[in-house]
């Protein structure tokens, strides 16, 4: 019952933020909502048994990638006077998403309590081996019976590295000025200025 | 024993990976300077590849000691059939990039290695067995794509080729992996084999929501109707050799990968899929000829052909027989022939400053001032016409007599009609170059390179080929059987 009424409060929520993610207009508060449907999916794979999962979205995706978005969408627009009032502007919603991440918390606390969660599928036939954690149930296959999928999934990787580099590095010798003391030494005054002595009443002609 | 049964399986793979990874070093620390060595060197390392996958091919290499790593990918004939396709094509536009980049200052040595990381996704979409095999295939080809698309950053169309390829392909990405996950949310495995025994006994709604998206996202990438939308931008937009590339490497690997989704994991619920392929087909094949009816630039033509053609490969794979997956395959080996071909004539198309020409006002009367690629460009346009004695012809016959063999004689009926549409625009191609008064715009140098792989195409589709046809016949038989032996 009571995770029946658990799942029903982090699918409800995860749905609604993700839902907001795409309706909300500012990108700042696109990210916030964004933060709290991953923890509201952490909140379920936890339901669902799968506690390394979890961990991942929140420490991963809620720690380090949404974060960086936030950075990035902040950093788009480089005007402080504005980004001061955009934090003044902000703060509200930001205090709301910390609110509901609390109470979601408090939540689990509070049913970590009334004993182990073991949902799975309905008939639990998808529930996790006994005696061992999912994280080494994983560990265990990433490396035997997915070594193949893992190092592949490595290159992809390495492929998105090299194009992102292929696509922004640019050779900057050529725009870039470069002081070359040789040559300013080599430089003597009569390469570089000229005496003229023009009749009066005439120019010089350049 | 198993691991070392398995790598022995994927050692083309792992030539392509580790000389991928060497590779980059080089680019690194050699920079620009190194750009032609790696290219040879990538070029080499595709036919290693190359000549490894040819053994288990010509052998039919088919059942279960061709499943390795635990039935995530598969060996078999099948897949090495579409290997052999894709390293060639990939070491094709190896050949006539160098060239084309260096005449733009913006030949690096990252080009080939992205080519070679692109091939070797695509060979591990076409040995798959399992979703998730399926998946880093298929980003690793893509994501090497879309860098591959806006490679000329500089350049207004090709950025804006990369940027669409790129929005569009993650669309597609995500729909697939929705699809997946229906999948295997509601069978309870990623594995074709598992998905197929689960499937066997009706389809629930679920698993149909799963099947359509995935067809739905294989129809993205291998533009067939109605997701072709993308494929006139970013063929026009993207580099000329790296359109070659799109439009052989990764349309065979999708293909092959399609054929064997079907055909394997939805084996069991023919049905199901069925008459979305044979609607894609229909759609594909009308849509692209009439599409490139009023096209003026010949790189968007070539798309909308290669839109057709698709359709043409797909009523191989509607026929759901071995018949006609050896179709689909010998269509496949000429389809690359020919746009290979097509697309190394389009290269060659220079004026005096080695600027490429890409409409047809420019090749008005080509066959007086350049009679040699006239007549190579005839060929193929016939070939791809479907005219006969070339091969082009021989491709449309195999898939036309698979779907009459499996009584589908109302599609074959449609495809030849639409094909006869289609002849139309190639047929211009001749009119413009043979009939029309020369303009005599195209002066490029020759690059014996080119000619080469364009004589190498034109020979391939050749009257002469019809010799091959019997021993081909066979090859495409034995892989397509390799692909009904279950493991």
């Amino acid at each position: 019952m009571i995770q029946v009424l658990a799942f029903y409060l982090f699918a409800c929520l995860a749905v609604l933020s993700g839902a907001l993610v795409v309706l909300s207009r500012n990108p700042v508060h696109s990210v916030l909502w964004l933060i709290l449907a991953f923890f509201n999916a952490a909140g379920l794979m936890v339901l669902a048994g799968a506690e390394f999962i979890a961990m991942l979205l929140v420490i991963v995706y809620v720690g380090a990638v949404a974060v960086l978005f936030l950075f990035v969408v902040m950093m788009l627009n480089i005007d402080f006077a504005e980004l001061r009032a955009g934090f003044i502007k902000n703060a509200p919603l930001g205090a709301l998403v910390a609110v509901v991440l609390l109470v979601e918390l408090l939540v689990v606390v509070i049913l970590g309590q009334a004993g182990p969660v073991t949902l799975g599928t309905p008939d639990g036939s998808a529930a996790p081996l006994l005696g061992e954690g999912n994280t080494e149930n994983i560990g265990a296959l990433l490396y035997t019976r997915y070594i193949f999928l893992f190092e592949l999934a490595g290159i992809v990787l390495l492929v998105s590295l090299i194009g992102a580099v292929v696509l922004t590095h640019r050779e900057s010798r050529a725009i870039r000025a470069h002081q070359n003391i040789a040559r300013q030494n080599a430089r003597r005054p009569e390469d570089a200025t000229e005496l003229k002595q023009p009749e009066s009443g005439k120019g010089v002609s350049l | 024993m198993e691991y070392l049964h398995s790598l022995s399986l994927v050692v083309p793979e792992l030539i392509l990976t580790v000389s991928g990874l060497i590779m980059v070093l080089f680019a690194a620390w050699g920079g620009a300077a190194a750009s032609r060595a790696v290219s040879i060197a990538c070029c080499v390392a595709l036919g290693g590849a190359f000549a490894l996958v040819a053994p288990s091919v010509c052998a039919g290499a088919s059942g279960l000691e061709t499943i390795a790593f635990f039935g995530q990918v598969r060996a078999d004939a099948f897949a090495g059939f579409a290997k052999l396709l894709i390293y060639a094509a990939a070491g094709a536009a190896l050949v006539v990039s160098s060239a084309y980049f260096e005449k733009r200052g913006a030949m690096r040595p990252e080009f080939p290695v992205l080519i070679l990381f692109s091939a070797l996704g695509a060979s591990v979409m076409v040995s798959a067995t399992d979703l998730i095999a399926l998946y880093i295939g298929l980003e690793l080809q893509s994501l090497a794509a879309y860098v591959l698309a806006a490679y000329l950053r500089d350049d207004d169309k090709s950025a804006e080729a990369g940027l669409k390829y790129f929005v569009l392909g993650a669309l597609a990405s995500g729909i697939l992996l929705f699809g997946i996950s229906l999948i295997y949310g509601f069978t309870g495995s990623t594995a074709f084999d598992a998905i197929n025994v689960a499937m066997a006994d009706g389809l629930s709604g679920g698993e149909l929501f799963g099947l359509v998206f995935v067809l739905s996202a294989m129809a993205f990438k291998i533009s067939a109707v109605p997701f072709h939308m993308w494929t006139p931008d970013v063929y026009e937009g993207a580099p000329t050799p790296v359109t070659m590339f799109f439009a052989s490497a990764p349309k065979v690997a999708a293909v092959a990968l399609l054929a064997r989704l079907s055909l394997e994991a939805f084996g069991s619920q023919t049905a199901a899929w069925q008459q979305i392929v044979t609607f894609a087909a229909l759609a594909s094949i009308v849509v692209g000829a009439l599409g490139a009816i009023g096209q003026e630039n010949l790189k968007r033509l070539l798309a909308y052909s290669s839109i057709n053609n698709v359709g043409f490969i797909l009523i191989g794979l509607a026929t759901a027989s071995a018949a006609g997956a050896a179709s689909m395959l010998l269509y496949l080996l000429f389809y690359v022939a020919m746009t290979v071909g097509s697309f190394v004539g389009l290269l060659l198309l220079r004026d005096a400053d080695g600027n490429q020409l890409e409409t047809f006002g420019d090749i008005k009367g080509l066959s007086t001032t350049r009679p040699a690629l006239a007549w190579c460009l005839l060929a193929i346009m016939f070939s791809l016409a479907g005219i006969p004695p070339l091969m082009g012809f021989y491709a449309k016959l195999v898939v036309f007599q698979a779907a009459v063999e499996a009584d589908l004689l109302p599609l074959a009926a449609i495809g030849i009609a639409a094909s006869v549409i289609g002849a139309f625009y190639y047929l211009k191609f001749i009119k413009v170059m043979f009939f029309d008064e020369p303009v005599d715009r195209v002066q490029g140098k020759a690059d014996t390179w080119h000619w080469v792989l364009l004589a190498l195409s034109v020979l391939v589709i050749s009257p002469l080929a019809w010799l091959a046809t019997g021993w081909l016949g066979n090859l495409a038989d034995l892989a397509a059987a390799s692909l009904f032996i279950a493991g």
